[in-house]
């Protein structure tokens, strides 16, 4: 299944990566939101999944966590979200990001066989280090579900490989120490950390945490391998409930070209 | 099953007690939890660093403490005798003090020059900002924003201490929404800010730091009852919310095998309701707030709200050493009602001329619980964790008194 990981990321140009959080708005609105990512030309598709305490993310996501929740996501939903994109879209990789315990509470083999069969490409899980992986790691890897590591601007070079071993997918650089949505950080550190984890791994680098504009999205794609952006898109969602879809493919678009502009 | 030699040695060395306790932070943190955690290792081995944390606690909290024998609430229950160990004295009036001074002497030694904390009822907070004004450093406590309006009190007396009160708007407002935002800040913050946790809980290696700082209560008290008795208790009770008091009290008996240890969790409405803050009783394992222990959750692994009149006890998790503990059996958890606190609360008030903490009340449920039924001879040490005088007006609210 990383076989469409991997295909994004040989396009001859980054990558765009998208999140939105699953069952934002609601879960019904969910599909037609993700097919909105698409149509606009997302090129990964992140989907959310809520979680009560999302420790990691700043305010856009922590309110998108609880619409979700309050319509009544669950883990059962989400996977029938993304069983139903995979129908629908055989070739676009989905990647699921969240937190621990929701991914853990009916066993690691469970969640990995539950996400390879909806047709899940990858997980990122925040607040699993590579010092805990034996806990989903495993897991992931023996369904086929490639296991996305976190790097960070706190992680050197005596830590990086730890991150980058069992690593899949692609590689998720968190280029801000902070939360989700906030502050941007400088250009130049941007490019620095890139180039510095480039020369490490032969995955492709992503770059998230911050981005929200077509003009910071071309900046980076300048040196990353993909361009992620999250709580700008979110935010649209939260402004235009069920009816986001038309807005989030106008902005999708709108990144999606600033991208290909940049390479 | 076969038991290590010693009950003592936990956790391994990557943070674990069995399958509980852990790092689960995100990357972001880890570089800092592990220097945080070479840190204290070295300061571990630092007869320096042990002697300045001795010479504060003596002269600064009022260590130690007594051990006070309780005879008009013995004589009531009619059963074993039993102690009080008498951490309300302390200054700031619980024994969150002892784990602040030592954390903040971390902090100092790695050259952190920013504190952080959460605080639900306020009582970490405060003693949080008590040794940062002690050190001279900028403190900022996260408090939901619904503590912050139920404990007016405790927020003015952070302020006045010098601390900014941050009041946390996200969530239900309360404790783990402060953790929440307080390792949200961390994240953002991490090379000049020192996390001051205020249980025995968080990642590796605060349940451990925490634990061994804390751990001054279960020494003093052995030194204690043996100056006295001239042997060791039959059991020991504590409350058990996040946990610190508890395992500072139990951590020097646990291989003590003839020293029964209970845990007392809060029951709230009671056990079969939805609103108590019971994890071990009414939860199952899972990962929260850096650690993998007891949780209060729903079938897909959202975490539900808990719910206590003893703010200090509104926690959905517990320590991990504690799940650990309670999955080899060696520590009982029991549960304590909000009602039953209350009842004991009073007792205490009136036999002993001691207004307790709603926290320790929970422990004084078991005791008049347990105590009847044990003979005369038996001893047992109730950690008095805290005192009242903060719980003043939710025990008036309880009782229908208008103030």
């Amino acid at each position: 299944m990383t076989a469409r990981l991997s295909a994004a990321f040989a396009k001859g140009r980054p990558a765009l990566v998208t999140f939105i959080t699953g069952g934002d708005p609601t879960p019904a609105d969910t599909g037609a939101i993700l097919d909105a990512l698409v149509a606009g030309g997302a090129d990964v598709v992140e989907l959310g999944m809520p979680f009560t305490d999302p420790m990691a993310d700043g305010p856009a996501i922590q309110k998108a966590n609880l619409r979700a929740l309050a319509a009544g996501t669950t883990t059962a939903g989400l996977l029938a979200i993304v069983a139903a994109f995979r129908g629908r879209h055989p070739e676009v990789p989905l990647v699921l990001m969240g937190y621990a315990n929701p991914m853990l509470r009916r066993g690691a083999d469970w969640f990995a066989e539950q996400a390879a069969a909806a047709g899940v490409d990858g997980v990122i899980c925040v607040d699993i280090p590579p010092e805990e992986d034996a806990v989903l790691g495993p897991a992931l890897r023996a369904a086929g579900v490639a296991p996305i590591r976190l790097a960070t601007p706190t992680t050197d070079a005596a830590r990086l490989p730890a991150v980058l071993a069992g690593a899949g997918g692609f590689l998720y650089y968190v280029s801000v120490a902070g939360i989700t949505g906030l502050q941007q950080a400088a250009q130049a550190s941007i490019d620095a950390a890139v180039t510095r984890l480039k020369a490490e791994t032969g995955l492709p680098v992503a770059v998230g945490f911050g981005i929200r504009t077509p003009e910071q999205a071309a900046a980076v794609a300048r040196v990353a391998d993909g361009v992620v952006v999250g709580s700008a898109l979110v935010d649209i969602i939260a402004r235009d409930g069920a009816q986001a879809p038309a807005a989030i493919t106008a902005y999708t678009a709108d990144l999606a070209r600033a991208i290909a502009g940049a390479a | 099953m076969t038991l290590p030699n010693t009950l003592k040695s936990q956790p391994d060395e990557t943070g674990h007690f069995g399958q509980f306790g852990g790092r689960y932070v995100a990357e972001t943190l880890m570089p800092l939890i592990l220097d945080l955690e070479r840190e204290y290792r070295s300061a571990k081995a630092d007869p320096a660093f042990d002697a300045e944390f001795r010479d504060l606690l003596r002269q600064y909290v009022g260590r130690p403490n007594p051990l006070y024998f309780a005879r008009r609430l013995t004589e009531e229950l009619g059963g074993a005798k039993i102690y009080l160990k008498r951490e309300e004295l302390n200054h700031t009036g619980a024994h969150k003090i002892n784990n602040c001074i030592g954390q903040i002497l971390l902090a100092r030694r790695m050259g952190k020059g920013r504190i952080i904390a959460e605080t639900g009822a306020g009582q970490h907070g405060v003693a949080t900002a008590t040794v940062a004004a002690l050190f001279g450093l900028p403190c900022t406590i996260f408090m939901g924003a619904v503590d912050v309006a139920r404990q007016r009190p405790n927020v003015f007396r952070m302020k006045l201490l010098g601390a900014d009160v941050v009041a946390v708007e996200s969530g239900a407002q309360t404790l783990k929404d402060a953790m929440n935002e307080a390792l949200r800040h961390w994240v953002a913050n991490v090379r000049d800010t020192f996390y001051i946790i205020g249980t025995a809980a968080g990642p590796h290696p605060y349940p451990e730091l925490v634990r061994d700082f804390q751990s001054v209560i279960g020494r003093e008290a052995r030194e204690q009852i043996l100056a006295t008795e001239g042997r060791l208790p039959d059991m020991l009770i504590a409350p058990v919310g996040g946990g610190s008091n508890a395992i500072g009290l139990f951590h020097p008996f646990l291989d003590d095998e003839g020293v029964e240890i209970v845990g007392v969790e809060a029951a709230g409405d009671g056990l079969s309701t939805n609103r108590h803050a019971a994890s071990i009783a009414g939860g199952s394992p899972g990962i929260l707030h850096g650690n993998r222990t007891y949780l209060l959750q729903d079938a897909d692994g959202q975490i539900t709200e808990a719910h206590s009149i003893s703010a200090g006890l509104d926690y959905p998790g517990i320590g991990p050493e504690h799940s650990w503990l309670h999955s080899i059996g060696r520590v009982r958890y029991e549960p304590a009602t909000d009602a039953e606190a209350l009842a004991s609360f009073q007792r205490l008030c009136r036999l002993e001329g001691i207004i307790p903490a709603l926290e320790s009340a929970h422990a004084l449920v078991a005791a008049e619980r347990l105590a009847p039924a044990m003979a005369k001879d038996k001893i047992i040490i109730v950690n008095l964790s805290g005192r009242g005088d903060k719980d003043i007006f939710t025990v008036a609210d309880a009782l229908g008194v208008k103030l």
